[in-house]
């Protein structure tokens, strides 16, 4: 066998592949294997009792099912607001771009208290919506307000850049060759940006799910009704039942996991739709 | 169908892009709009597609006014320069881009067309790449593709920007025939916009010269090349030798030099400049001072069956490049070499008056 060396462009292959695996391993993949080696604390039977219980069970419902709702809701707005951002010249442009960030780097727990302060139901916003039978605060309305806050700039940043390169011969030629704006939309600049929406997506998603700092302010925390998943975990460690904090928090990973696996496999389906990865 | 924009005006800010322009594209005809980048072209282009609006003027569309209709309803086909292929699509629905997005009622079947877009890739002879995305064709083969799709909808014009000038030199040549004989196949009223000289004089039916957003001539291939209206016109199609002269009785005075000449219609003493192709002029070794324009062989290059002999000027045209073919067989007669001192006569002399040059050339 005629073994040829081959040779990389670019050097450090090897280096470069170790420290990411080290590093990886460090810093993600260590901890987590530590929540697992916890649970094994439990029988199976054990485990599936705290995992299973009902409260337990309505909070994954919640969390997951709040998430995707406010993953969804930051993907039409968060692409509506990178549209403006990037098409058009307002005043104040670059102020609303620098806002955009703000949830990231605000104390999410100033987030929390801020929000439930504007729609209590004394509050600024609160008082409008309470005659019409709306409550926010202290309900699951008020997690999804949160979590949309929070999950904000994620698509705006993924989606922003692509829209920046996107060419706007494209959308004249989609014209001239007779389709409105709304087909323009649907089928020539949607395809484009679907894969870093559904990284947007993802990322919103992500962030939502493992919130904890903003929503029990404003959540209200009433078992079966408006309990988070973390504050389930938070709740056991407070009473130092550590290895069903950690059960919890394994379905958590192991659910995440699965829905980010979906997520980014949806991602890779597209982007090789688009005739990106060619 | 035919095309007439009247009186077309457009800024940018304070840049005017068109001056008061007013043209008229006859039905049936390939027409270039050739002129330096930044004298219009492309905009007039955009205006006539209605991707740009005129500031004031009209574009009549076979007589009608077409000023508020919108690009999709004024059915012209437009081809970019970076051809504008939708990527995350094949060549095939690409193509049928057009077609699909018909409403409802006007739409044609899926076989119907299933059928035309293999009509269509057949026309541009690419038939069997209906199944690949953009990524994988070459330039130019996205741009024959480009067209394909721009003809699906049955344009009544095609428009096209710069249609070649994202492709290398040899490429260029081919779709330049190749858009040519498309063109004597579909007689549709076409507007392409280059600034190749050489792509226009050699594809289109009549050329459209701009600059600074005005027209400057307008005329087939032949008279804009034989018959220049204007000094910028002269020197914009093909390599031209200028020389800054006087007119004395019958000769045209360049410095201490003269260049034999019997102008026309010129006073005595009228400031001028002259053009002379590169074939239009001719070396003379021992010519006796006062017939001719002296100058000094700079370069050579003898390949092929014309040779460029390169000059600068000495004397009345000092500081100035001359550039003369000849046929190779007369340099090795003449004995040229390069360093050696000769004297220009031209043939042939176009003559402008200086003011009417203004600041055009440089």
């Amino acid at each position: 066998m005629a073994a040829t060396k081959t040779f990389r462009v670019l050097p450090g292959f090897n280096i470069t592949l170790g420290f990411t695996l080290a590093y990886l391993s460090l810093i993600v993949l260590i901890p987590l294997s530590a929540v697992f080696l916890k649970t094994t604390s439990l029988s199976f039977a054990e485990y599936w009792h705290v995992v299973t219980a009902p409260r337990v069970v309505a909070t994954y419902k919640l969390s997951f099912g709040l998430s995707l709702v406010a993953a969804a809701i930051n993907s039409v707005f968060g692409l509506m607001l990178a549209w403006a951002l990037v098409r058009y010249s307002f005043p104040g442009k670059r102020l609303v771009d620098a806002l955009v960030d703000l949830p990231f780097a605000l104390p999410t727990a100033v987030a929390g208290i801020a929000l439930t302060a504007l729609y209590a139901k004394n509050g600024w916003i609160g008082q409008y919506l309470d005659p019409l039978g709306i409550q926010v605060a202290f309900k699951p309305l008020g997690i999804l307000v949160a979590l949309v806050f929070i999950g904000l700039p994620f698509v705006v940043r993924t989606v922003q850049p692509i829209l920046e390169d996107l060419d706007t011969e494209l959308e004249e030629a989609a014209t001239s060759l007779g389709a409105h704006r709304w087909q323009t939309f649907r089928h020539v600049i949607l395809p484009i940006l679907l894969p870093a929406l559904l990284t947007g997506f993802a990322l919103a998603f992500a962030r939502a799910v493992g919130e904890y700092g903003s929503v029990i302010f404003i959540a209200g925390n009433i078992p079966m009704v408006s309990e988070i998943t973390p504050l389930m975990i938070i709740t056991k460690l407070e009473q130092y039942d550590y290895a069903g904090a950690t059960a919890i928090a394994t379905v958590m990973l192991m659910l995440s996991f699965t829905l980010l696996l979906i997520i980014n496999g949806l991602q890779a389906w597209t982007s090789k739709r688009t005739g990106r990865d060619r | 169908m035919s095309i007439q924009v009247k009186d077309i005006h457009k800024q940018f800010g304070s840049f005017v892009a068109l001056d008061k322009v007013s043209l008229e594209f006859p039905t049936g005809e390939l027409v270039a709009l050739l002129g330096p980048s930044g004298c219009g072209k492309t905009t007039l282009l955009r205006i006539i597609a209605g991707l740009e609006s005129a500031d004031s003027g009209q574009v009549l569309l076979d007589g009608e006014d077409a000023s508020g209709t919108h690009v999709r309803e004024r059915q012209v086909g437009f081809v970019f320069q970076h051809y504008a292929l939708f990527r995350h699509m094949t060549v095939f629905d690409n193509v049928a881009f057009g077609m699909r997005m018909k409403p409802r009622s006007q739409r044609p079947s899926d076989k119907q067309i299933r059928t035309k877009v293999h009509d269509l890739l057949k026309l541009v002879q690419l038939d069997w790449l209906a199944d690949r995305f953009p990524a994988q064709l070459s330039g130019g083969q996205r741009q024959r593709i480009a067209l394909a799709r721009a003809l699906a909808v049955e344009p009544r014009v095609l428009l096209l920007d710069e249609p070649f000038g994202a492709l290398d030199a040899k490429v260029r040549k081919e779709l330049r025939r190749w858009l040519r004989n498309l063109h004597d196949e579909l007689h549709i009223t076409s507007i392409f916009v280059t600034h190749d000289q050489e792509e226009a004089l050699e594809v289109a039916d009549r050329v459209v010269l701009m600059d600074h957003g005005k027209v400057e001539q307008i005329g087939t291939p032949e008279e804009v090349y034989r018959h220049p209206a204007t000094p910028f016109v002269y020197s914009f199609l093909g390599s031209v030798n200028l020389f800054h002269g006087r007119i004395e009785g019958d000769t045209v005075q360049v410095g201490e030099d003269v260049l034999p000449h019997v102008p026309h219609g010129f006073d005595h003493g009228a400031e001028v400049v002259a053009f002379a192709r590169p074939h239009e002029l001719d070396i003379v070794i021992d010519g006796e001072a006062g017939n001719g324009v002296a100058a000094r062989i700079s370069r050579i290059l003898a390949f092929g069956v014309t040779a460029r002999v390169e000059l600068d000027g000495v004397n009345g045209a000092s500081g100035q490049h001359f550039e003369v073919e000849l046929t190779r067989s007369r340099v090795l007669e003449l004995g040229l070499a390069e360093g050696q001192a000769v004297r220009l006569v031209p043939s042939r002399l176009k003559l402008f008056e200086r003011e009417t040059v203004g600041g055009v050339l440089q």
